[in-house]
């Protein structure tokens, strides 16, 4: 059986792929199995150094889902808005989109394009 | 039984979806009677992709030998029921029947605590009636009634949770969004039924001129299917939808939601076919579509905090893909050199996207609904540290956000490989859309991951652990098919996919109902 998966410009091999993941995933291994034989877990050693004030509770040092690409969304904040607006959550809109694309592609395909 | 196979793949659910209400109040046989019959339509669909194979296409007429009534006057004319069932066909009821199996044994543990679960079952048998009947048919009207009994059944199932206001919304939204675009279908229906006094479609496919009220049917139509498979700007219903359907439901909602892709496939390349002039601009119209669909799904999934309605927003943004990749196919669809170098590519990747998103996006609403067993939130702000505690779930998750995304060698990477390479050849804006849109769609899955799965461990959820066993079995199967799905591409791509391309492509042979007519 061929594994073999032609494109129209080139070829995947999954199978091969996997074996270079193996192969790559046992050196990453061989070479985190020689760090640093000083580190012990689950001692003083591994607990954060905050200047000699409490450690925060896990609550809130979670990083929560709306803080993430924070920067990201606030760049795109107008394309953002406009995304927003049409998303209304109001069923008649629903459907005068509905209507509208319709229209347009009536238009194209009865000739008007 | 080999030749009325047809017959009983809507025979065995429908029974199935009668009896279920007898079972009011004994909600484990309820269960145990579903996934029983789930898995008999599922182990019909085997032996009937099999016979499709072996065979070509299979028809079934219901009351007859053959598919036309010869008149006196040598007249040949069908006038029943006819199931034709090619390669697509095939391919999509065994998307449908795996995932309505997978949905019921998810189902077991995951609405354990609702009642009313008779009826929960009764209508998940009669949503995948529904689908089933919708692939597997050659008649418009009967197109029709089998999309009205899956819209129908799948609004009840997304309004099911009726305790939770936003569910009795989400159902009455589905419920007038499908009678909508059924209306519209069945009006398109009734001009075709007009002019050409037949219904069947490989009967009309021969007849159609062409003329104005054809186009505007074809029109109608190709908007009403796509606003049915959530192409943007007409897909808003889906996020709604999707987010409030118990997680059980979501594999056979999505199966539902393709099989109107797949009608909009079979109006394009079966009913409208032989059309020359104009389909190179309604693959235009969909590779246009697409890109929209899955860009403007992607941004919109990076900003959500509810994590089914995140999930919800990659369902439209993937169903772009499978819209870009059968839309390049059908631009090129009359100019055999591009068809013969990369359309029948495209479309095998469009195809092929459709049975992966199937498997990998039913894994993730999944993963999706146990953390919702588990935490009791859907806000991914009130989320973290689960992964020591879900550690199937957590797997179940990368395995399927590693698909969606793109990455190898995972199933969704053998399908997107095909699309960003033939879509390149018809305009490489489109591929840059693509490529962007699976970069986006694993920037927001490692959002998910690291605010529900990673962090250190929160209080309010030190007690709680891994789902029941149906519902980690259920995803381990769905993220075991992605893995084999992505290792074994060709061995997918030969047996289901390019049948079902080639069925799309062989516009002859679908209307003389391989060669009996």
């Amino acid at each position: 059986m061929n594994f073999t998966l032609l494109s129209p410009s080139g070829f995947w091999d999954p199978v091969l792929w996997l074996i270079f993941l193996i192969l790559f995933g046992i050196i990453g291994y061989i070479i985190y199995s020689r760090g640093n034989p000083s580190y012990k877990p689950n001692t003083e050693q591994v607990k954060p150094y905050l200047s000699g004030n409490a450690e925060p509770s896990k609550e809130k040092i979670t990083v929560r889902a709306g803080d993430i690409y924070w920067g990201f969304i606030e760049a795109m904040n107008g394309y953002y808005d406009a995304l927003k607006r049409m998303h209304t959550g109001d069923l008649r809109d629903y459907i005068l989109w509905y209507l509208g694309i319709g229209a347009i592609i009536l238009f194209i395909l009865v000739g008007g394009v | 039984m080999m030749e009325q196979l047809p017959a009983l793949m809507i025979a065995v659910p429908l029974f199935g979806a009668f009896t279920t209400p007898l079972l009011k109040k004994r909600y484990n046989a309820a269960a145990v009677w579903a996934l029983i019959i789930t898995a008999a339509t599922l182990g019909l669909s085997l032996l009937l992709v099999q016979e499709v194979l072996n065979k070509g296409i299979l028809v079934y007429v219901f009351g007859a030998n053959k598919p036309t009534l010869v008149l006196p006057s040598g007249y040949k004319v069908p006038i029943r029921i006819i199931f034709e069932i090619d390669g697509i066909g095939a391919f999509m009821a065994l998307s449908a029947t795996l995932m309505s199996f997978v949905g019921a044994l998810y189902s077991y543990s995951h609405v354990k605590l609702e009642t009313g679960l008779e009826k929960y079952y009764a209508l998940m048998l009669l949503l995948e009636v529904g689908i089933l009947g919708m692939v597997l048919t050659g008649d418009l009207f009967n197109l029709f009634v089998f999309l009205e009994i899956a819209g129908i059944a799948g609004s009840a199932l997304v309004g099911f949770r009726n305790y939770r206001g936003e569910a009795s919304e989400a159902g009455i939204k589905y419920l007038i969004v499908s009678a909508v675009a059924s209306l519209m279908v069945l009006f398109s229906i009734g001009l075709l039924y007009g002019e050409y006094g037949n219904l069947n479609i490989a009967y009309l496919s021969r007849q159609i001129s062409f003329n104005t009220v054809d186009m505007i049917a074809l029109g109608l139509l190709f908007v009403s299917f796509a606003m049915k498979c959530g192409s943007v700007p007409m897909h808003y219903w889906v996020p709604d939808a999707y987010t409030e359907v118990p997680a059980g439901i979501n594999p056979t909602l999505l199966v539902a939601t393709y099989a109107s892709l797949y009608a909009l496939f079979r109006v394009s390349f079966s009913l409208f076919g032989a059309i020359t002039w104009s389909m190179a601009r309604v693959g235009w119209i969909m590779s246009v579509l697409g890109v929209l669909t899955m860009f403007i799904g992607v941004t919109m999934a990076l900003i959500q905090k509810d994590v089914k309605r995140l999930m919800s927003y990659h369902a439209i943004s993937q169903t772009g893909y499978m819209l870009l990749g059968v839309g390049v196919g059908l631009t090129v669809l009359n100019d055999p050199a591009k068809l013969a170098a990369f359309g029948r590519d495209a479309m095998a990747g469009g195809i092929f996207h459709i049975i992966n998103h199937i498997i990998y996006k039913s894994l993730l609403l999944m993963t999706a609904g146990a953390l919702f067993y588990v935490t009791g939130t859907r806000n991914l702000n009130e989320m973290g540290g689960l992964a020591r505690k879900m550690p199937y779930t957590t797997v179940a998750f990368i395995v399927g956000a590693a698909a969606i995304s793109g990455l190898p060698p995972f199933n969704g990477f053998a399908s997107k490989f095909l699309i960003y390479e033939t879509s390149y050849q018809l305009n490489p804006v489109f591929t840059v859309f693509a490529m962007v849109t699976s970069v986006l769609t694993l920037a927001s899955f490692v959002k998910v991951f690291a605010s529900a799965f990673l962090g250190p461990p929160l209080e309010k959820y030190e007690g709680v652990k891994e789902v029941p066993k149906p519902m980690v079995v259920a995803m381990l199967i769905l993220a075991a098919l992605c893995i084999l799905f992505g290792l074994f591409p060709n061995v997918v791509l030969d047996k289901l996919v390019y049948p079902a391309v080639d069925a799309l492509l062989k516009l002859a042979q679908y209307q003389s109902w391989g060669g009996l007519a």
